[in-house]
């Protein structure tokens, strides 16, 4: 058997793995929204961190995340642990526990519909689904894009990269259209371990190649390249990069559909809390490894072309054929988890919060069956576009994501004010929302509006102007008749 | 009390974030058994994180979310005045 087809029949053999778990997950679940997209809202604490874990450990995490170790340096694991294991976690708490509360108590889906609710508005409902679905669908890309690239470095140029992403495009259509959130949280938590695993062994069997991780530094360390590597900072890490990086991640990463929903997801009190604060163990046992693999691959000297990723690399260079397919194998798995996830989101999305209140006020009622089908199609629909658009490539996936994870990011304080704050009104966050938003599209596409501002990045000026915006307007605008403020405050328990 | 209590808490966040990245390290090309002593550092803090986190879930759960009269469970009986605001929110 060639070296390119027993990787292929590794891929395939754990997609078909995946897609047994999801016919299972089909089998138990209910034919409700409820069930489709929040597996009833019965996640236990392994579950619920994995999925969640999983959908965050995007193609970035393996693919472009050691890749920019590689060129820069390991520092990227520190903005990693400050965003995804602390920024998060406080997020998971001071968000996720109030909408998980929130959630139970009056039967939310999505994001929209929690906001719509509160402010007695179906506009800031559609507002939030569609900026959400804006910056979803580049995102959606990325993975693709991941995916692409890395069957196709796999296989030296075997399978294309339009056949690799096509592939785990229809894969991925196919397996949300028939897991729903229950078969998707538990690939995820097969995935999740399975990355967690193989990362570790990855990275064991690299240094055991090079004689340890002491050699591996030294090597870097001695490499005049690399040499500036191991010192913390730098041109391309200053502090307010860093700072920028790690907030408006954070923050965006709480906004995300795929990972918001989950929120309101999870079983129990108890699972909330054992999973906060497992948060940044779980970031450190996988960010380190996988970013320290790709900057002593700098100091080992693997070459890595330019638009090429430097796992699969190193893993080809220091790893028996069958390994690197097993770890590229997985690192795809991570791409699908998150598109999975991301594509049942989005649909909800859609579906709950745009098309059902487009076709109520036209007048056409939309039975169960039809809200069904119309969340499937657009599951299809999503996946289909992304993919096409994804093969004109175009920018590189640093660059995709970010502008995805700082849009979302602009949506993180409104919500957050509407959570806490009694004096907001339907106004102030209306504008907040719209205002932080234009202001960081403009920044992305007009040369008018900087990207940077002393080094901070526009994504974290536009959280600050969306804070000002949201507060100023409310307070100077009174609640509309139909806010139902009380239902954040006073009139919900914790049971 | 309990907006002390709220107040500390918030604090014990910004520490655990602000520290995270050991800033008093910047520039430090220090190497402790193969690798820069700053990622050490993060790697420690990160565990100390866990243990606080931890320890909120314990003994402060709930604090700034939860309504007045519901049960904060295994922390005792807590007052919380209708207008408490949590963290991250403003005071109304």
């Amino acid at each position: 058997m060639s070296a390119v087809t027993l990787q292929l029949s590794i891929i395939v053999g754990y997609l078909l793995l995946a897609l047994a778990v999801g016919l299972v997950a089909y089998r138990l679940t209910d034919r409700t929204a409820e069930d489709f997209y929040l597996a009833g809202r019965t996640l236990g604490t392994v579950v619920l961190l994995f999925t969640t874990f999983a959908t965050l450990l995007s193609a970035f995490t393996f693919f472009a995340g050691p890749t920019i170790a590689y060129a820069q340096g390991p520092e990227w694991i520190l903005v990693m642990g400050l965003m995804d294991g602390i920024i998060f976690a406080v997020l998971w708490y001071v968000i996720g526990y109030k909408q998980w509360l929130l959630g139970r108590q009056y039967g939310y889906v999505t994001l929209g519909e929690m906001l719509g609710d509160r402010f007695g508005s179906r506009w800031v409902r559609g507002l939030v689904a569609g900026v959400s679905l804006l910056w979803l669908f580049p995102y959606v890309m990325l993975q693709q894009v991941g995916a692409g690239t890395a069957l196709e470095a796999l296989t030296e140029g075997a399978v294309p990269y339009a056949a690799g992403a096509g592939l785990i495009t229809a894969f991925m259509i196919l397996y949300v259209v028939i897991a729903g959130m229950r078969g998707i949280a538990w690939t995820d938590t097969l995935q999740g371990a399975f990355m967690l695993v193989t990362t570790w062994v990855a990275v064991l069997w690299v240094l055991a190649a090079v004689g340890g991780p002491g050699a591996a530094t030294d090597a870097l360390a001695s490499n005049p390249d690399t040499g500036g590597f191991l010192s913390l900072g730098g041109d391309y890490y200053t502090v307010q990069w860093m700072l920028s990086t790690a907030i408006t991640i954070g923050f965006g990463v709480a906004m995300f559909p795929q990972v918001n929903q989950r929120f309101f997801a999870a079983g129990s009190k108890t699972v909330l809390k054992r999973s906060f604060a497992l948060w940044p163990i779980l970031c450190v046992l996988l960010f380190v490894p996988s970013f320290m693999l790709g900057a002593w691959a700098a100091g080992l000297e693997v070459a890595v072309p330019e638009g090429a990723n430097v796992l699969p690399l190193v893993l080809a260079e220091y790893t028996p054929t069958w390994f690197a397919a097993l770890v590229i194998a997985g690192a795809m798995a991570a791409m699908m988890s998150s598109s999975d996830s991301m594509l049942l989101s989005g649909s909800s999305y859609f579906t709950r919060d745009l098309f059902r209140p487009i076709l109520g006020f036209l007048g056409v009622v939309v039975s169960d069956r039809l809200e069904d089908l119309i969340a499937r199609v657009g599951v299809v629909l999503f996946a289909t576009v992304a993919f096409v658009v994804s093969l004109f490539q175009p920018a590189t996936l640093f660059e995709i994501g970010n502008a995805a994870f700082s849009g979302f990011a602009q949506l993180a304080l409104p919500v957050l004010l509407a959570l806490y704050w009694r004096r907001i009104t339907r106004a102030g966050i209306t504008a907040g929302i719209l205002v932080s938003q234009t202001f960081y599209v403009s920044s992305l596409f007009l040369a008018v509006v900087p990207s940077s501002y002393a080094g901070w990045s526009a994504g974290l000026v536009g959280m600050g102007l969306g804070l000002v915006v949201t507060v100023a307007v409310s307070l100077a605008t009174s609640p509309a008749a139909a806010e139902r403020r009380a239902i954040y405050f006073d009139r919900f328990g914790a049971d | 009390m309990r907006r002390t209590e709220a107040g500390g808490w918030i604090v014990v966040g910004l520490v655990l974030a602000g520290l995270a990245i050991p800033w008093f390290l910047w520039g430090s090309a220090t190497v402790v058994a193969g690798l820069p002593v700053w990622l050490w550092w993060h790697v420690g803090w990160m565990g100390f994180a866990s243990l606080v986190f931890w320890l909120f879930t314990r003994r402060a759960w709930g604090i700034g979310i939860e309504p007045a009269g519901s049960d904060g469970d295994s922390s005792g009986s807590r007052e919380v005045g209708p207008g408490e605001a949590g963290p991250g929110g403003d005071a109304p």
